[in-house]
């Protein structure tokens, strides 16, 4: 009974804390720009079931697409056990669900088991691919400090919670061979976990009647702890991939990657030249800074885009300019935006509702400008990334806000947009020469 | 090219004739000496397959693209605006792009602005031609060479084309290579994004060097380009490792005008 309260009351704290945090995160994202992406639900669809559910661009590189689909689906299984977790947790039950579903009550359970272990090796791999092989696009300075401990502290969180499942089901086992566990006997001898039949008495078997139900709740209420504590962490941390995987994937660009939006801001000034009749579409009494200084000036995708970001450096290890030791790295830009964001979102909370100047922004005090000029604009970032984030977007409109807000740019590129703006070519040649190369051999 | 008449759209009109398709020879075909040889090499496919062509000439402009790219929109929209002017004054359907960048520009981001046409790469243009037997491809001089082809990040992970280069050269007779980075994971020359107009940034290599040393460690006889940046670039990478005596930078166009005497 004092268990079910104690329960219950973790469950709702657990649930609320994570609620708040949801809600702050939406209404961070809900601070760009708005976006419309309402078209080709059945293109969008189909995307994020490839993409997200169907981790296709994971598979790329098919080690760690392995090791992580291990990850992913003992995560996505296990969700399944969790149901019965909560159900015993508030009713004091014990595997409620086992005798009226029976077969496969086992099936699904000794399932999870088996995910769990290959999730076990993979979170071994992980970690030592992390701390021992140090792959080059995991030990790249902008991981440093907390992104660094912020993987470390997930995987063996993942290792932890691993160990209570099979304490749990394992002390479980011991005790149903000996008809002295609270699950209901079915004179079957064996709760018939496929890891935990095996494992069970080899780790536990000398153990007495007390010390396994010791064991067994600890493992028991250790799981759930962890998820809990899983949950609340995932507002703070990388991990909300496993989360905004998702709808990022629905909301994916579907246009080719070579084209990039048109300011319409801009048109208005540019088409009256040329038509007059032209009827702007913006509002002229509510003019909008050209390009991006601040996470305000971004559209709620580009955000989007920085909270499903798991730092996995796909892009950067795929970027010409990062691989050749320029200060350029798109995930770097990916998490500066959401730093920046989180601090702008802080503010907020802070001032009751409104964001009141603290004299930084993105550019400037995270993303420097010889970032923003190295770039090829060549998307093999946006190509690279697992769940389409577009990085490409974010560096584009900071070189608009440099150009065309501060006429802050590289001294050449001064030179050819004079060149482009007199003779309609970026080099100091005459339109009217164009077409010379006929009369020569 | 003095055998072969290149008209201007402004002529063509004023003799009261429509071309089936409008060459968009871009500035660097124009002007740079290196890419004007690949914009004769198209001319010389056309005027093979006899397809009603014609330039801009003096009226062309630059597409906007590397003013776009460096975040320039308002320069860019107006290069657009006033080259959209021009074409539609023309009446064009559709055209011919010597280059990635006005081929990408002209394609997905003209229509926004209100010029909308059908618009292919040059490399997309001869596959077609080929599949219809309009052209007939042999090896020529490149039979049983080995050539690697570089990915322009502008027709490949812009706009998805990867097969129709290939599928031209694999028309020589020649061995195909394929770099580890190609296709979709095809690294970039190191000239998009405006890079082309302005020194590198503060770095410990050039990205050009880098790509030709992937390019040369295949020991190829020619790397083969699709877009006149990447030309320059691999030259010069070429270059840089002194192997410009056994490794031929060429665009694709040139491979067939060469390959089969046009």
């Amino acid at each position: 009974m004092i268990s079910s309260i104690i329960f219950a009351l973790l469950l709702i704290g657990a649930s609320a804390y994570f609620t708040i945090n949801v809600k702050k995160i939406r209404r961070n994202i809900l601070l760009g720009r708005d976006v419309l992406f309402a078209d080709n639900k059945g293109e969008r669809l189909k995307t994020m079931t490839l993409v997200a559910f169907g981790q296709q661009k994971m598979f790329s590189r098919p080690i760690p697409a392995i090791l992580h689909f291990f990850l992913y689906s003992a995560f996505i299984i296990t969700q399944i056990e969790l149901i019965e977790i909560i159900v015993d947790g508030i009713s004091g039950s014990h595997r409620i669900f086992r005798e009226s579903l029976g077969g496969l009550y086992t099936f699904a359970v000794s399932f999870i088991e088996i995910l769990s272990v290959l999730a076990f090796i993979g979170t071994i791999a992980f970690l030592s691919r992390r701390n021992l092989l140090k792959v080059p696009r995991l030990v790249k300075s902008e991981l440093n400090g907390w992104p660094k401990l912020d993987a470390n502290l997930i995987l063996i969180g993942e290792i932890i919670l691993i160990c209570f499942i099979f304490m749990m089901n394992g002390a479980d086992e011991v005790l149903y061979s000996r008809g002295l566990s609270h699950a209901s006997n079915l004179n079957d001898g064996s709760l018939g976990l496929s890891v935990s039949k095996h494992i069970g008495p080899l780790l536990f078997s000398g153990l007495s009647e007390h010390s396994l139900h010791v064991v067994e709740r600890i493992g028991w209420w250790g799981h759930i702890l962890m998820v809990f504590g899983f949950l609340n962490y995932l507002p703070f941390s990388k991990h909300l991939h496993i989360v905004l995987g998702f709808p990022n994937t629905y909301f994916s660009n579907l246009k080719p990657k070579g084209e990039f939006t048109t300011l319409d801001a801009v048109t208005d000034v540019v088409a009256p030249n040329f038509d007059s009749a032209y009827v702007p579409k913006t509002d002229p009494n509510n003019p909008v800074r050209f390009g991006v200084k601040d996470v305000q000036d971004l559209n709620w995708k580009n955000l989007m885009d920085a909270y499903s970001c798991t730092e996995c450096g796909r892009c950067t290890s795929a970027c010409p300019q990062n691989i050749t030791g320029k200060a350029l790295s798109p995930r770097k830009i990916m998490m500066d935006t959401r730093d920046r964001l989180e601090e702008v979102g802080k503010n907020i909370d802070k001032n009751n509702g409104t964001f009141v100047d603290d004299g930084k922004s993105l550019l400037g005090d995270y993303i420097k400008p010889e970032e923003i000029w190295a770039c090829n604009t060549c998307n093999a970032c946006v190509q690279e990334c697992p769940v389409n984030i577009d990085p490409l977007a974010i560096i584009v409109e900071i070189r608009r806000y440099l150009v065309m807000e501060e006429s802050n740019t590289r001294p050449e590129l001064n030179t050819m947009f004079t060149n482009i703006e007199n003779n309609g070519a970026p080099w100091q040649f005459s339109q009217a020469d164009r077409a010379n190369w006929i009369n020569e051999a | 090219m003095s055998t072969i008449k290149v008209p201007t759209m402004a002529e063509m009109t004023a003799a009261g004739e429509t071309p089936e398709i409008l060459f968009w020879v871009g500035c660097s075909g124009s002007f740079d000496d290196r890419a004007k040889k690949i914009t004769k090499a198209i001319v010389r496919i056309l005027d093979h397959v006899k397809i009603k062509f014609a330039i801009l000439g003096s009226e062309e402009g630059c597409t906007g693209d590397p003013a776009k790219r460096a975040g320039n929109e308002f320069l860019y929209q107006m290069q657009a605006m006033q080259n959209i002017n021009v074409m539609n004054g023309y009446s064009v359907k559709k055209i011919v792009t010597g280059c990635p960048h006005c081929f990408n520009t002209i394609k997905n981001e003209y229509p926004a602005l209100g010029g909308n046409y059908e618009v292919v790469h040059h490399t997309q243009l001869v596959q077609e031609l080929i599949n219809q037997g309009k052209l007939k491809v042999q090896g020529g001089e490149f039979k049983g060479k080995k050539i690697v082809f570089h990915d322009p990040c502008y027709l490949g992970r812009a706009n998805n084309v990867y097969e129709a280069p290939r599928e031209i050269i694999e028309k020589l007779d020649v061995e195909l290579a394929e770099m580890k980075r190609s296709k979709a994971k095809g690294l970039c020359c190191g000239a998009g994004g405006a890079q082309m107009f302005k020194e590198a940034e503060k770095g410990n290599k050039e990205v050009n060097v880098e790509r030709a040393e992937e390019a040369l460690a295949l020991n190829p006889d020619v790397i083969a380009v699709g877009c006149p940046f990447c030309n320059t670039m691999m030259t010069d990478g070429v270059k840089h490792f002194n192997k410009e005596d056994k490794t031929k930078v060429l665009d694709i166009a040139e491979l067939i005008a060469t390959a089969n005497d046009l």
